[in-house]
Order: structure tokens, then sequence, then C-alpha cells
């Protein structure tokens, strides 16, 4: 199990959903992605995006202007 | 046993396609979702950047769809591929910057390289005659299905009936008269197979989800063009071109002025890239100079910038100039009263 960091700072959505769509192609089950943005749309996007495809959030982090999603992948 | 066909959706996010994906699941087959991004369907969240869109849903129209339909959503980033569609588009622009019917034949074309690499049966769309002027024509639709490769594996369900039957129907994998006869630019029959399936709250977006449709957006991206004098753009290009108010006094510098806190906000992500400037003696928005501009150029973007500030009737203001390597310096200048300011520099 790893865990890996991606930073989608900047990026608009869908573009933090794709780059989190793709890299996690590139995992395992089990492994955790932690996806750091500054688009408040991923808050909706991102967790829709893994319901649909069937992986986990395991927390989103507010934080002043970054929004902050982990992912367990399933 | 029968073999489980599987067709993939366009989805754009609006009923259309939504309806369409809906009405061939009925028929048992296993559809999946495909959704193209091309740089310009950001509207949505640039919007979102924005105070007076704050009420608005930040929802992914497209990826809500999927999850009403309760299937997969593959989101394909095609920026670059896109540009060639939007720069030499074979059949032209529509309305505005918008090269409808090249877009429709490009994300077909792409779609029927994912069945093909995906082992699906077929590709299927929202499309409905007579719903768009460019793309969704009889005598276009044709064109569509042929220029993409598609051909008959290209079934439009909400209007089938009224075009020739496809792979899909001749096989039997999906009953023709289970398909519909939707066509022209009337909504009832959609909202009719909305409630019928049950769909209660869906986006309906004017233009679809793509900003080339919108008049001012295109203005700019012409004058970007025009400006560099050639046609080229990255996607930073793109999504600036959304944000804030667009003022080119000359050819070779422009000014962008944020309208309000949340522009300025974002636009700070691109103080490296650009000289940015803001009025330091005064409450005032952040404003970048794209282009070269000489240094009498920076003091005419210091007037625009201090125009749009709290000291915008004062003699004088200061304006603090940030080079794109973080070195800063003031100058003193007289804000731009409103009539001072051509008409033409707005773009």
């Amino acid at each position: 199990m790893s865990k890996e960091i991606l930073n989608a700072k900047r990026l608009l959505c869908p573009l933090p959903v794709i780059r989190t769509q793709d890299k996690i192609k590139t995992m395992h089950v089990g492994d955790v992605l932690e996806v750091i943005c500054t688009d408040p749309g991923v808050m909706q996007d991102i967790p829709a995006w893994c319901r649909i495809n069937g992986h986990k959030v395991l927390e989103t982090i507010t934080e002043e202007m970054l929004y902050t999603i982990i992912i367990e992948v399933s | 046993m029968s073999k489980q066909r599987k067709a993939v959706a366009l989805i754009s996010g609006g009923l259309d396609s939504l309806l369409a994906a809906k009405t061939i699941m009925e028929q048992g087959i296993h559809v999946e979702g495909i959704n193209f991004f091309t740089g310009f369907c950001v509207e949505g969240h640039t919007h979102a950047i924005r105070k007076k869109d704050k009420a608005k849903p930040k929802r992914n129209n497209a990826l809500w769809s999927a999850e009403q339909l309760g299937i997969k959503l593959h989101i394909v980033d095609i920026i670059e591929e896109y540009k060639d569609v939007l720069i030499n588009p074979k059949h032209g622009y529509g309305a505005n910057m918008n090269p409808c019917l090249d877009c429709k034949i490009f994300m077909v074309q792409k779609a029927k390289q994912w069945i093909k690499e995906n082992d699906f049966d077929f590709i299927i769309t929202g499309e409905v005659i007579g719903q768009r002027p460019m793309s969704q024509r009889k005598d276009t639709m044709p064109v569509i299905a042929c220029e993409s490769g598609a051909d008959d594996l290209l079934l439009r369900p909400l209007c089938a009936k009224n075009l020739p039957m496809t792979l899909p129907e001749r096989e039997g994998w999906v009953d023709r008269e289970k398909l519909h006869d939707f066509s022209g630019r009337g909504r009832k029959p959609q909202m009719s197979l909305a409630n019928e399936f049950g769909f209660e709250d869906f986006a309906q977006p004017a233009g679809g989800c793509c900003f080339l449709t919108d008049k001012s957006y295109s203005d700019k991206l012409v004058d970007l063009w025009s400006a560099r004098g050639r046609k080229e753009y990255d996607l930073d290009d793109v999504i600036l071109l959304k944000v804030g108010r667009h003022i080119r006094p000359k050819n070779n510098f422009k000014v962008i002025v944020a309208r309000e806190d949340g522009e300025a906000r974002f636009m700070q992500g691109y103080k490296k890239d650009f000289i940015n400037m803001n009025c330091s003696s005064h409450r005032g928005p952040l404003a970048m100079i794209d282009g070269a501009p000489t240094e009498e150029d920076l003091l005419i973007a210091a007037q625009l910038t201090a125009r749009y500030g709290q000291g915008r009737d004062a003699e004088q203001v200061e304006v603090t100039i940030r080079e794109k390597n973080g070195t800063e310096r003031t100058v003193q200048v007289k804000p731009f009263k409103g009539d001072e300011i051509p008409k033409e520099w707005f773009i």
C-alpha cells in the first residue's frame, strides 16, 4: 500500500478530476491518493467521480484556499 | 446466451445526452459515458470564481448525469488535439468561434477510437435533428457519421426513427420501435421523457457547455490571435479570457483588471507569469499586463488600473508595479476618467 500526493493547484474543474482519474489508473487497490486543489468545485466533483467509479473518499479538508481530498483506491 | 452488448454514450451534462443514454440502458445495453474536455467547457467553475455566481451549483453536470444514470464516466483531456479543430475547422465556425460541426465529428471520431480500444459495440449521442443550427441538421448528421468514421455504429436514440437504420438496430441489439422520433428545437418531448424516467433536476445549458458560442468570449479569443499575429493558445489563455475586464490600449499589450475579490484571488496565481500592478495608495483591483509593454505603456496600464479603484476621482494615486521576477516599484499617475477611455479599447 502506498500513499501518493497529486498537486492539482491552479487547475479548474474538470482538470483536477481528470488528473485524479489518470493518476488512480496507475495505482493499486488499497493505495491512498491525496489530491490538493484550489478550485472549490473539486469538493463536489472528485467525490462524485469516486462514487461513480467505486473509490472511497477517506477525508476532505478545507483550509484557507486549499481543498484536499484523500482517496482510497478500490 | 447472447453477448452483452456495450455502448459508450457521449455525455455533455445536458438533458439530451442523459435521455439518450437512459433510453439505451432501458433496452438492457451496458452503457458507459465519455466526456471530452476541450478546455472551453470550464464555464461553471470559472463562473464560480465570481461572487455573482456563488449561488450556482459548482457541480460538473457530466459527472452528475453519470451518477443519475448509475454509469461510469470517462473524462478525456483533448485540449491539445482540439486546437487543430478550433484553429482550422473544415466546416467553418457558427455564429461565433464555435466550430460545432467539426467539434462533433472530432468527438465521435475519438469515441470510435475509444470503443475499439475498450471492446465496446457502438456509440450513442443525444443529438436531435433540427436542435442546433450547425451540427444537428438533417443534412449534417450523416456528415458526422461519415467523416468521424463511425458510420452505422453511431446511434442517436432520440431521433433514430427519423434516420436510416444503424447496425445496432439491424442486428437487433436494440429495438428501433422503442427509440424516438424527436425533431426541432422544441423541448416538450424531452421534458416528457425526462418525466417518464423520473429525472427532475437536470442542466439545460444554452449553447451547451462550450463558451466558444459566447460572443464576448469569442471576441477576446479573436483579439488574442490578432495581437499575437498567429492563431495559437494554451490552457491558461483559455481560462484567462474568461476572467476580468480585458482592455487593449495598443496592439502590443492588454490589461486584465479583476472585477471583484474572487477574480483577484484567482489572478494571484498568475502573478509570476505576468507584469502586474495594483493601486497602493487606495483600495483597488489587481491588474495583469499581457504582451510586451513599454515603460510608457505601463503608465497607461497604471492609469487604467487606478480607474477601477477607490482612488478613481483623486488627482493622483500611487500604483505598485511588479515585474515577473517579483521586483517592485511605484509610480504616480492620474486615474483615467470614464470618458477618457476609448470604447474600442474594451474587448
